[in-house]
């Protein structure tokens, strides 16, 4: 392939942050979210959406600059975006790569789907708490009422 | 060493096994003499149980303060939201707090679901369950247990038929997962619109448990050994006639029944789901099934409070 014809990097390297590339394409604003992103101390993020990918045919990456996303923040994004990969960058070198790993239980997150459930009563000192029962189609089940919530259920929440 | 019956709460029928429903049936088989007052007790002299009924309840109520005084304890309470502080906007977990520092146990009903677990993550004496919305209703489920099993001497084996509401009846979604521990035919009777929850269909074929589901009441009424029924209400339809014309085809009667070897259950309240001309013939046992609950509870009350 010619040199000019090749595909160029459409976003800038950060120095110091987070970058999560292979994001479900069209869910990196869900991530955000997530993420409670942007905040007062994290002003730059940059966002790639729907572009292509060897592993996912289509993507999102985010890059967040500035801030080393910790594990544990990133354990629920595989709630949306199963797929998704963390590098860790300082001074434009990764110095960290893995993979998000969705947890057998998640907090808060997400609402139960049943307006009877106790965790959606604003009255009573309680979050919301799913155990994953299964990871591929996801499927949560409400820790105290048993509903069973799915893939589209979840996401749905996030539009 | 197995610890049988090595609870604290009982929430869920689900997190008990089998060897752990034996053996309460069989704790309540020996308590039946003190239940029936022939023998005296005070294994729970001195203890003090918490009702706190959200909703309103009858037997369920009456039978855990009879269970409990039959055994030489006492009982505080209330029995609806109105008369409790709920109604000034207190919470249901500062509620529960406030029971916990007075009593030895608490017993909870309301209508939201998920409430006993919650509480029982935030409090530490034994909670109990008592109905949760459209949820669980682990103790009515035991004593269902107790009278088939008083009734046949066995539950293996049976073919067991619920019929009715079987999408909100809290105390039939309890009863599938409890027979699903046993070797039984279950078959789910109800109308499209009431089938039975999704919830509970994933868990029983996710244990290999079979089940048959059936809308018409006649296919199967020479087969089974049991017919379990439960009320089809009114508010789950909004179309009145539509009602009434489902309601009709799930009438439990003499007629339907007569010369069949079969008992017919109830956890009452019944309105017109059983008809009268059912009460003085051998097929009945749901009032029997009333009077179990105290025995039944009376067991469970002696192995979470003493």
């Amino acid at each position: 392939m010619p040199l000019e014809n090749k595909p160029k990097l459409k976003i800038k390297p950060i120095k110091n942050g987070t970058v999560i590339d292979h994001i479900t394409a069209n869910k990196s604003l869900h991530v955000l979210k997530i993420l409670n992103l942007p905040n007062k101390e994290n002003k730059n993020i940059t966002i790639a959406m729907n572009v292509s990918s060897n592993e996912i045919k289509r993507k999102d990456i985010l890059k967040i600059e500035n801030r080393e996303l910790k594990s544990s923040e990133l354990d629920q994004v595989a709630l949306i975006a199963p797929k998704s990969t963390i590098n860790i960058i300082r001074d434009y070198n990764i110095v960290k790569k893995e993979k998000i790993s969705l947890k057998d239980e998640i907090n808060s997150i997400i609402k139960c789907i049943n307006n009877k459930c106790i965790t959606n009563n604003e009255n009573e000192p309680i979050n919301s708490k799913f155990q994953i029962i299964s990871k591929a189609p996801i499927i949560a089940r409400c820790y105290y009422c048993d509903k069973l919530i799915s893939k589209d259920e979840i996401n749905k929440q996030f539009e | 060493m197995v610890h049988i019956f090595n609870f604290n709460d009982i929430i869920t029928i689900k997190d008990l096994k089998r060897e752990d429903i034996d053996y309460i049936i069989d704790e309540a088989f020996k308590l039946e003499k003190v239940a029936k007052s022939e023998e005296n007790s005070d294994t729970l002299n001195g203890k003090i149980l918490g009702m706190m009924f959200f909703e309103p309840s009858t037997r369920t109520k009456l039978s855990f303060e009879t269970s409990m005084k039959r055994l030489g304890g006492e009982c505080i309470g209330f029995e609806n939201s109105i008369t409790s502080s709920v109604a000034k906007g207190e919470s249901i977990a500062d509620t529960a707090k406030m029971f916990e520092a007075y009593c030895d146990g608490l017993v909870i009903r309301h209508e939201i679901e998920g409430v006993s677990k919650f509480i029982s993550d935030i409090v530490n004496v034994p909670i109990i369950n008592a109905g949760d919305g459209a949820g669980q209703h682990p103790t009515q489920t035991l004593l269902d247990l107790y009278t088939i099993k008083k009734e046949f001497k066995k539950i293996d084996g049976l073919k067991i038929a619920l019929v009715g509401d079987l999408k909100y009846g809290r105390t039939v979604h309890s009863l599938a997962y409890a027979l699903g521990l046993y070797d039984v035919e279950m078959y789910f009777v109800s109308p499209k619109e009431l089938k039975m929850p999704n919830e509970i269909l994933h868990d029983l074929e996710k244990n290999n448990i079979s089940y048959y589901e059936e809308e018409n009441l006649k296919n199967i009424v020479d087969k089974v050994d049991v017919l379990y029924v439960t009320r089809i209400q009114k508010e789950r339809f909004g179309d009145i006639e539509e009602y009434l014309k489902i309601k009709s085809r799930y009438i439990i009667n003499k007629e339907l029944i007569n010369g069949k070897n079969l008992i017919v259950m109830h956890p009452l309240p019944r309105i017109d789901e059983i008809s009268q001309d059912v009460d003085n013939t051998k097929y009945n046992k749901y009032f029997e099934q009333a009077f179990n609950a105290v025995p039944m509870r009376m067991a469970i009350l002696k192995q979470l409070l003493k």
